[in-house]
């Protein structure tokens, strides 16, 4: 883009190649000393992405057709809400995502009245991204089901539950309903420019309303461009059974399978060697 | 002592049952307060909270805590701290009379200084809560704080910004990406800092390894830091890493911190650890603390106050420890705390303030999250509003985008726009370096070279063939 023969309006920059070693946004160019017109649109679409992700309702019927398809499910996953009763309260008061409201309580009470145990309650829950579970929740689930039916022991699941305008912890008080022994709840993360539709894993043992983030383990970035969703259902599975036999989670418990992955990477690129100080 | 506060306006009448209250309830508003359940129920009732808390004499802070000194290591630092003398020129002043006079020509630079013992968090608190924004920015321009490690940060008529290369698997490639991509955009004078994606200690050996190399090699006169736990850093110094700061994120009450994993002792030890390495050049300032507003709340150890009140109580743990930067990451902490940019910039402005009053080397991370009401305008206003302030240090990320932190912080480009429409300067020593490796055509217009500085051409022969793909 020339201009004058000379001078570029915009100047290209030189080692814009090295974005081919990471999704930052390097060698951007300039105009002057501001972003070039064609980056700060592909920045403004990102980010009109990632807000989207955050305000998009979660579709659930569509959801639950397809859960109920690709897990074969004899019955239709339960829907519940939390007390958060839209988007714009949920934002500002967490304390209203992290409970059930009465009226799917109750439900959730009457459904549950059987008095058998479950090893696990696994919950859905929109989060800050409907995308996120909107994309990767039947996926991962199905791995994860494969590695359950594969099992030597045969796990007992609770109904799978879909909650809407949900937080991490409401799977406390979902779990402790349904008699479970452990509680996975699937939530949409805080998405990225870069990673709209990340889902998050977390596991609690023994769930009762209350509890904080250090009684939970967590698996986090579950997405296409991120962690695979059968590595993620394998190390929740390998998580879940340290949990069960030791009957704890959070802190004290180790997810080791991730260090058997750090060990690895390190053991392999431990050196810090980088073409800036090659020689 | 613990004392009611009561008036009328026309018919009706106002209660507030103590000071943490009044001080709560004639903050701007804010969602965390809300959450809080602390915030001014009405606008009225917010003003009147104002006019009350501006008639009070500012020794009323040094004789009702706001915590009790028994139970809070830092109300007990705040007052057994407390320079009698410095105060001595205030002493006589009511809150509102102390933002008259801040803003008065009696407030000159060295004047501002001389009485920065004597004043106490709260009392920065109290103030802010009267003053507009323009008046946060005019007294914060006349704060003087400077501070040196390898360079000499924060003197008049300069803008340094922290290189930011994170990376979501700490991929040295990647990460040298950045830092390559931010030096050629004149960043990284305040600190080339990197939150580690996996948080142990021989990571952060590794990455300080990395940016130790590369400042050694291009001869950088900077120091570079990894963001992990204090202790995390003491570990690495007994290994022999090669520490130039120790990072915390610290808040304003002892409880706070505790949920954070260290207390003020842990501080000290850090600090005298990284002094007796001696790798500071021009300055001996070896600590950098982050702050943020409603970090207290977000741990259930507010006591019962207000978030900016508990933000200014951490600017008493940071000034304790000789800082080279403090660093308030505005907006990161999302919008239960702060809802949109409204919010983020009075935040940013009280945050700065606050802390160049208290005498604290005060940056700002102006930054957002994409649940929050904010976008890259409310970002630009900021900056410059900050800029204008003469805040210390911003943040430097390729593009404004975080791939680790998944937050959008001011970018390479972003300061270059502050510096050049603003007239300010990176450090002294950093702009000799960018002249000398010809990374500007001309430091002072502003204008960066077109072609690739040598020494950074022959480090891109380097590069390997095919990018690595995973880890």
């Amino acid at each position: 883009m020339a201009y004058n023969g000379s001078s570029p309006i915009v100047v290209e920059n030189p080692w814009e190649r090295l974005s081919a070693f990471t999704d930052a946004r390097i060698g951007l160019g300039r105009a002057g000393i501001s972003l070039p017109t064609s980056k700060l649109l592909a920045f403004q679409l990102a980010h009109a992405q990632a807000q989207d992700a955050v305000h998009c309702p979660l579709d659930v019927e569509k959801l639950a057709d397809e859960l109920a398809q690709a897990l074969e499910l004899s019955q239709l996953p339960l829907r519940l809400h939390s007390h958060a009763q839209d988007r714009a309260t949920y934002l500002q008061r967490p304390d209203y995502g992290r409970r059930l409201n009465d009226e799917t309580r109750e439900q959730l009470q009457q459904a549950a009245t059987s008095q058998q145990r479950f090893d696990l309650s696994v919950v859905i829950a929109d989060g800050l991204s409907a995308l996120a579970v909107q994309q990767n929740s039947a996926a991962f689930l199905s791995a994860l089901y494969q590695l359950f039916k594969n099992d030597r022991v045969d796990w007992q699941l609770a109904p799978l539950t879909i909650v809407e305008q949900g937080r991490v912890a409401i799977g406390d008080e979902i779990g402790a309903l349904l008699n479970a022994d452990a509680v996975l709840v699937m939530i949409g993360e805080r998405p990225g420019l870069s990673s709209p539709d990340s889902l998050g894993l977390y596991m609690t043992w023994a769930p009762q309303p209350g509890l904080k983030d250090d009684s939970r383990n967590c698996i986090s970035n579950v997405r296409p461009a991120g962690l695979q969703v059968e590595e993620a259902a394998r190390r929740f599975f390998l998580l879940l059974k340290e949990a069960r036999q030791r009957k704890l989670s959070g802190v004290t418990l180790k997810d080791r399978s991730e260090d058997d992955v750090l060990e690895g990477d390190a053991s392999a690129s431990g050196s810090t060697r980088n073409f800036l100080v090659a020689d | 002592m613990a004392h009611t506060y009561h008036t009328t306006v026309g018919s009706r009448s106002y209660r507030f049952a103590n000071l943490a209250e009044l001080m709560a309830k004639a903050t701007p508003p804010r969602s965390g307060d809300r959450l809080a359940g602390v915030m001014a129920e009405s606008a009225e009732e917010r003003v009147v909270a104002q006019m009350m808390l501006a008639e009070l004499p500012l020794t009323t802070f040094l004789n009702d805590a706001l915590i009790p000194y028994e139970d809070d290591e830092i109300t007990r630092l705040i007052m057994d701290d407390h320079d009698a003398d410095a105060f001595a020129p205030i002493r006589h002043l009511t809150v509102g009379d102390f933002r008259n006079w801040l803003l008065s020509d009696h407030a000159s630079s060295e004047a501002l200084t001389a009485i920065r013992a004597g004043v106490t968090p709260e009392m920065a608190a109290a103030v802010s809560k009267l003053m507009r924004n323009q008046d946060l920015i005019l007294v914060a321009k006349k704060c003087r704080v400077i501070t040196a490690f390898r360079n000499t940060i924060g003197l008049p008529g300069r803008l340094s910004t922290r290189l930011q290369p994170n990376h979501p698997t700490d991929d040295v490639t990647g990460i040298a990406a950045s830092i390559l991509d931010g030096l050629l955009y004149g960043s990284g004078d305040a600190v080339i800092g990197i939150n580690p994606a996996t948080d142990n200690v021989a990571q952060s050996v590794k990455l300080m390894r990395l940016m130790d190399d590369v400042i050694q090699k291009y001869q950088i006169p900077t120091q570079s830091c990894v963001l992990t736990h204090v202790t995390n850093t003491l570990e690495a110094i007994e290994q022999g890493a090669p520490v130039d700061l120790v990072f915390q994120s610290i808040g304003g009450t002892e409880a706070t911190n505790r949920s954070f994993g260290f207390d003020l002792s842990t501080l000290a030890e850090a600090e005298a650890a990284a002094q007796s390495l001696n790798r500071g050049t021009v300055g001996r300032n070896v600590m950098y603390f982050e702050t943020g507003q409603g970090s207290s709340l977000s741990a259930d150890a507010h006591h019962g106050l207000d978030q900016q009140t508990c933000e200014a109580r951490a600017y008493a743990v940071a000034r304790k420890f000789n800082p080279l930067l403090v660093n308030t990451v505005v907006g990161f902490i999302g919008p239960e705390y702060l809802f949109d940019g409204k919010e983020i910039t009075r935040a940013g402005l009280e945050d700065h303030f606050c802390g160049k009053l208290l005498g604290v080397p005060m940056g700002c991370d102006v930054c957002y999250t994409n649940h929050a009401e904010a976008d890259q305008n409310d970002m630009d206003n900021l900056l410059t509003l900050l800029g204008v302030a003469g805040c210390n240090f911003i943040m430097g990320i390729p593009g404004s985008d975080d791939i680790m932190l998944n937050y959008q912080t001011t970018s390479f480009h972003d300061a270059l726009y502050a510096r050049r429409v603003l007239g300010l300067k990176a450090a002294p020593e950093f702009e000799r370096w960018l002249e000398e490796m010809q990374i500007f055509q001309d430091v002072s217009t502003y204008r960066l070279n077109d072609q690739l500085p040598a020494a950074f051409a022959n480090s891109l022969r380097h590069l390997p063939k095919e990018p690595r793909h995973g880890i």
